[in-house]
């Protein structure tokens, strides 16, 4: 165990990727000599020279669709987009080509490939450098999205991604890159897919969040179990696979749902949260389910703080929610 | 009209001038003939220059009986879609005995004769044009999508120009594996206005890769001429820019094809970087059985092209040179044309893929929803309704 950042974790699963097997190369923006712009590469290409740590011309298709060439003759590519906001130009590779290729080829082309980008506001990088569009490629069928939330699964989710077969857009909360802290296994340390975190147990009602909402709904909770709100708070790690096993038994048990993201609400992931309570919780339910998330517009550079889900925010829809029934 | 010596595969191709643009199409109806000679041909092909030649006539008709067939069963109802290559059987059979087996095909639209001259099996190829439970990918994909892993042809989508920045990936992951390999990227006129061709040829030039760009000019991007798509005098010259060699080639002198891109990838597998070939060729049918050319094309531009088709082209070089007399050519014919009918039929009589494959290949493991949906389907889609 060694206490690492979020980052830390990134930085640890890449390396023990690369050390592990000799057909992990990671392709990006500025991520060899200069370590990427937030430093999740640090080190890499010291260590593992050019062949294995591209620096790519800038062009965001040209890094995905590269990824994709190299995973069709079998290699494992990490591919790193500086940010979210920028992965549009990739739209067509991810889309069309990535989440299709098995499809396609009736499994003769699997696309071993991971996605890596930093997501998410509170960084003060007004509209292009902090939203959260996770639910476009959720709702694209033949992709996993993962979301850690901690030091210890930024690296066990990015080893598993990095070793599954099937393409992985890997989001980085690069909020709480350096924030969040703790204890993380050393080697080989990987968490598996599609199982949910329950990050405090809780009987009142349960709250579901990801990647840097998490720390936030977790102060949240603490704030109300003064005030005698027991609150669940599940940590969902993965949205495609979606762990709703530990969505529906949470609510089962508790009667109540609050749904935090910080993307905007409408079409939004918690609409797919709640139309799955709709649909196998509802006699479950004491209190209509609550969406704490980013307001439905672009993202605000100066109001960030007031666009994206606070302590506050989230814990009054919590107790609004208890009071409801 | 003179034609142009193959080893010299920058300048324009054999009959004239290439055409700066699509109505430029020739006056003449009647079909040139591939200007070689005996002599030359056994210095272009060597030893065993006859054996090539009935290799590429094979592999010309080929295409040239599986398209009659195929647009003919279209008609028929039979198969809901096809995408003729009738034009291009010249820079495909060219293409494909120019590869090596350890090469890459990343195809465009028309590539399919490259893969079943490098092992597609053809019955194979039917069962996909049929889209039945045979088909490696289970009826998935639009008919003349096939996916060929034993001929190391990949699957393609039918958005434009993806697959280049793909064939830059391959070739740096046969440089790291340190294999002998080619990556082949094939694509059309249009896509030379896509993104990914842009992203391919920059990076492969970043890189110096072995990858070999072939250009597919048929001059009609559905019903947008050359000119309507790019204000460069030709596509070949696009690769300058990018810091490599771009040249141009008759795509319908199946010979010059061969030659100008077996000496491009003899150069590629020696380092010497991307090249880009341009082969200049004339479409023959519509876009695909969907397309209606009457509306955008020239009066009489289909039928002055097919002074330019390849098949044609050759077969009266044979007549000049008293090779394959026709009564053995029609007998390679009938053969080919027999293998094409009992592949259809015994593809057409297969049954639909499995329901079940409905939900198979998304994912390695499916995930939620998609074991629910799998589960349930007898139940939504089971019984009579009401």
């Amino acid at each position: 165990m060694t206490e690492l950042t979020l980052i830390q974790g990134v930085n640890k699963a890449l390396h023990q990727a690369m050390k592990n097997d000799p057909d992990v190369l990671c392709l990006g923006e500025d991520i060899g000599v200069n370590g990427g712009v937030f430093r999740a590469t640090d080190g890499l290409q010291k260590e593992f020279g050019e062949q294995r740590v591209l620096d790519t011309p800038l062009n965001e298709s040209g890094i995905v669709g590269m990824a994709v060439g190299m995973a069709l003759y079998g290699l494992k590519p990490v591919a790193e987009i500086q940010f979210l906001d920028f992965i549009y130009p990739a739209f067509d590779q991810i889309v069309s080509e990535l989440a299709k290729l098995r499809y396609r080829s009736g499994g003769q082309f699997p696309a071993h490939v991971v996605i890596r980008t930093p997501y998410g506001g509170g960084i003060r990088g007004g509209l292009y450098h902090s939203q959260s569009t996770e639910q476009l490629f959720a709702s694209t069928p033949g992709l996993k999205v993962v979301i850690p939330s901690t030091p210890a699964d930024a690296k066990g989710l990015l080893l598993t991604a990095i070793f599954d077969e099937d393409p992985v857009l890997f989001m980085e909360p690069k909020r709480i890159y350096r924030t969040a802290t703790g204890e993380v296994p050393d080697g080989d340390h990987r968490v598996p897919f599609g199982k949910a975190r329950i990050v405090r147990e809780g009987t009142d009602v349960s709250v579901f969040a990801y990647g840097a909402m998490v720390p936030t709904a977790f102060q949240a909770c603490q704030v109300l179990e003064k005030t005698g709100i027991h609150a669940e708070l599940i940590d969902l790690r993965t949205l495609v696979p979606l762990d709703i096993d530990a969505v529906v038994r949470s609510v089962e048990k508790t009667g109540r749902a609050v749904i935090v993201h910080e993307a905007p609400k409408f079409c939004g992931f918690g609409a797919e949260l709640a139309a799955i309570l709709a649909e196998k919780a509802l006699y479950s339910l004491k209190a209509p389910i609550a969406r704490v998330t980013g307001y439905d517009t672009p993202f605000p550079y100066t109001l960030e703080n007031l666009y994206l889900p606070s302590v506050d925010r989230i814990g009054r829809a919590i107790q609004r929610t208890v009071a409801a029934g | 009209m003179s034609g142009v010596p193959p080893s010299s595969p920058a300048r324009p191709p054999s009959g004239g001038a290439a055409p700066a643009n699509a109505d430029d199409v020739g006056a003449g109806t009647a079909v040139v003939p591939l200007p070689y000679s005996a002599k030359q041909l056994q210095e272009l092909l060597g030893s065993s220059w006859e054996a090539r030649l009935k290799e590429m006539y094979r592999g010309m008709l080929l295409g040239r009986v599986l398209d009659t067939r195929m647009l003919g069963l279209q008609r028929q109802g039979r198969v809901a879609f096809y995408g003729p290559a009738t034009g291009q059987e010249a820079t495909s059979v060219g293409a494909a005995l120019a590869m090596a087996e350890g090469d890459w095909v990343l195809p465009g639209l028309r590539e399919q004769l490259i893969a079943l001259m490098r092992g597609l099996d053809l019955t194979l190829y039917l069962h996909h044009l049929f889209g039945n439970d045979l088909d490696t990918a289970r009826g998935r994909q639009m008919p003349c999508h096939p996916s060929a892993r034993e001929a190391r042809y990949v699957s393609m989508s039918s958005n434009i120009g993806t697959q280049i920045i793909h064939a830059v990936g391959l070739a740096y992951a046969l440089r790291y594996k340190r294999e002998t390999g080619v990556s082949w990227a094939f694509f059309g006129d249009g896509a030379t206005s896509s993104n990914d061709f842009h992203s391919g040829m920059n990076f492969a030039g970043v890189w110096k890769l072995p990858v070999l760009f072939v250009c597919t000019n048929n001059q009609w991007a559905i019903s947008i001429p050359n000119e309507k798509q790019t204000a460069s005098p030709t596509f070949a010259e696009k690769a300058q820019a990018y810091g490599f060699e771009g040249s141009r080639v008759d795509g319908t002198d199946v010979v010059a094809v061969y030659h100008a891109l077996r000496e491009a990838r003899e150069a590629l597998a020696s380092g010497k970087g991307p090249r880009m070939i341009e082969c200049v060729l004339y479409r023959l049918t519509p876009h695909s059985s969907s397309d209606d050319p009457s509306r955008y094309q020239p009066k009489g531009w289909m039928d002055r092209a097919k002074a330019h088709d390849p098949l044609g082209r050759f077969e009266a070089m044979l007549d000049k040179l008293g090779m394959l007399p026709s009564a053995e050519r029609e007998a390679v014919r009938a053969e080919l044309d027999a293998k094409v009918r009992a592949a259809i039929q015994e593809a057409e009589v297969m049954p639909p893929p499995r329901f079940e494959s409905l939900f198979e290949d998304t994912l390695r493991t499916p995930a939620w929803p998609l074991t629910e949906e799998r589960d349930s389907f007898d139940k939504e889609q089971g019984g009579n309704f009401p």
